[in-house]
């Protein structure tokens, strides 16, 4: 069932186009990622869902009800961690948490069984205010806050965004979490291997939804081939492949390159030939791609 | 290219305190002319304080440091000459059209106007951002605003420059075009001393170290990270360390 329907969405802001025809359907008890960079439109879309922002035209339904008309409504049911972090600073942890609470006409008592994994972490500071909180502890209240009246949506905006890579990995720990306890969950975020997380994800770029679906999927709907490229003269050979004709397209990966064709050729030996002219020595094998392949695919395919 | 004339920075036994925490304990490591050096580490491991004290912004509390041949204690203004700066989070004046912003820095680093003017319009050309030359940066898109920075931060032809977490939010492509702009410049000679999140990053890297609780847990070569760690990621040998 689609608990969350969003009917070609456009937003504008001045002459800037932030969302061009947005369809999405994010099914009950899902676990959805909406993946792209900065300026992609992830927050306006999510401004959006959580009834903040109203769309230019479209239609959004929430559990088959519609969002903008009866947002007080909706707001009961929706948990919202916005990207910037907006709790009281000047409050402390428990205050923060309370104030959450109340206004939403509930206590900590009464649902304290789905933060308590996260909440345990943060009672030894307690007392401290949230201004002086860390940047991991800020983002586990900020998320304990926006569960605190037991929504059935859970809608974050970056929550991983410039946080170290042990700290990303135990967050996506308690969202899993919170997933098997059957809230929705909609997340967004810049880092493409995150997508890996979700059950499905749109791959978002300039405003528009390049591809929705599972992240399998999207890796097995990528339609050329692609080979991994390693040599002791790794740039020198990106610098030359970038000007040979017979690839669709050459991209740096760290100690590889990534090339990509479109057509039925062995171009391991092709390129090895290429190369062999230059005197250099290369490795290529052919691989799968990740998602940070089908999103460039994707992105020069739309320019 | 490792021998010790082609030190660039070296840092022996620093140590910065704040009180009672010590956020940097006890650091010994060499960065070398060239390299592309990649400085990891979880939130609050202590990178900034580093970074900070390497770019003449603050004094450690103990230690041997020379940035680019000058001392940490007594130069610091002729090692904030030979290095350039550039962060994710303020990099450009947003009310400043490009031309006026790389005027202004490089008026700062006190390049004569003549010099200023023809390298402006080079680094404009070699941009191939002609059209957007007088537009305010607030106007531009990220990925052309960051690659701006950068180009800013080496305008001077710095020894070092610092990069902290240059390529945030950028998409796919533009990353890689930044990081096409890095290998470009130390292969100039400039050396990059570089922080990054995204784990893919380091892999870009020369060698690459890795700092956890103030103290740093392993420096090397990504490849010999990968092996020495047994994983097929640097991710999976940052998460093995600051999960300890």
């Amino acid at each position: 069932m689609n608990c969350i329907e969003l009917n070609n969405i456009n937003k504008s802001f001045g002459t800037i186009k932030a969302l061009a025809d947005i369809n999405l359907n994010i099914k009950k008890s899902e676990f959805f990622g909406l993946i792209g960079p900065d300026g992609a439109g992830k927050t306006t879309l999510i401004r959006i869902i959580t009834t903040l922002l109203i769309p230019d035209n479209g239609k959004v339904f929430i559990n088959g009800i519609s969002a903008f008309k009866n947002f007080k409504q909706m707001r009961k049911i929706i948990g919202y961690m916005p990207g910037k972090f907006s709790l009281y600073q000047d409050l402390s942890v428990e205050e923060n948490l309370q104030f959450f609470a109340t206004v939403f006409g509930t206590t900590i008592h009464e649902n304290y069984h789905l933060i308590e994994d996260i909440y345990v972490r943060l009672e030894p500071f307690k007392n401290r205010r949230a201004g002086a909180l860390s940047g991991g502890m800020k983002q586990k209240l900020a998320l304990c806050c926006a569960l605190i009246h037991k929504p059935e949506f859970l809608i974050l905006d970056e929550p991983t965004t410039g946080v170290d890579a042990v700290s990303r990995q135990e967050f996506w720990e308690m969202l899993n979490r919170l997933k098997k306890e059957g809230i929705t969950i909609v997340v967004s975020t810049p880092y493409m291997n995150e997508a890996n997380q979700c059950d499905r994800v749109a791959l978002i770029q300039k405003g528009k939804i390049l591809q929705t679906d599972t992240p399998e999927n999207i890796v097995a709907s990528y339609s050329k081939k692609l080979y991994s490229l390693k040599s002791d003269k790794l740039y020198e050979s990106y610098k030359l492949l970038e000007k040979f004709d017979k690839l669709s397209a050459v991209h740096l990966f760290g100690q590889e390159l990534h090339l990509s064709t479109n057509n039925n050729q062995d171009t391991t030996k092709i390129v090895r030939e290429f190369l062999d002219k230059h005197k250099i020595e290369v490795k290529i094998s052919e691989i799968k791609p990740i998602i940070e392949d089908c999103f460039m695919d994707l992105m020069l395919n739309d320019e | 290219m490792n021998n010790n004339n082609n030190k660039i920075i070296e840092v022996r036994n620093l140590v910065k305190r704040f009180g009672n925490f010590v956020a940097n304990d006890n650091l010994s490591f060499d960065v070398y002319k060239g390299e592309i050096f990649g400085f990891l580490g979880a939130n609050g491991a202590g990178k900034t304080t580093a970074i900070k004290i390497l770019s003449g912004l603050s004094y450690p509390s103990s230690g041997k440091i020379m940035v680019a041949g000058y001392d940490v204690y007594k130069q610091r203004n002729k090692i904030k000459r030979s290095i350039g700066y550039m962060s994710q989070k303020f990099s450009l004046y947003e009310d400043l059209t490009v031309r006026e912003n790389i005027h202004f820095y490089a008026g700062i680093y006190g390049l004569p106007f003549k010099q200023i003017q023809n390298r402006t319009n080079e680094l404009i050309e070699e941009l191939g951002i002609q059209e957007m030359a007088n537009k305010m940066i607030a106007d531009l898109p990220l990925g052309w605003r960051q690659k701006l920075a950068f180009s800013v931060a080496i305008f001077h032809k710095p020894k070092i420059v610092f990069l902290d977490e240059p390529t945030s939010g950028v998409d796919p492509i533009t990353r890689r075009q930044f990081w096409d702009m890095i290998y470009r410049s130390a292969e100039k000679g400039i050396t990059v001393f570089v922080t990054t999140h995204y784990m893919d990053e380091a892999e870009y890297c020369d060698r690459v170290s890795i700092m956890v609780d103030g103290k740093i847990e392993a420096l090397d070569t990504p490849t010999k990270l990968k092996e020495n760690f047994g994983v097929n990621l640097i991710e999976d040998v940052f998460i093995k360390l600051a999960r300890k």
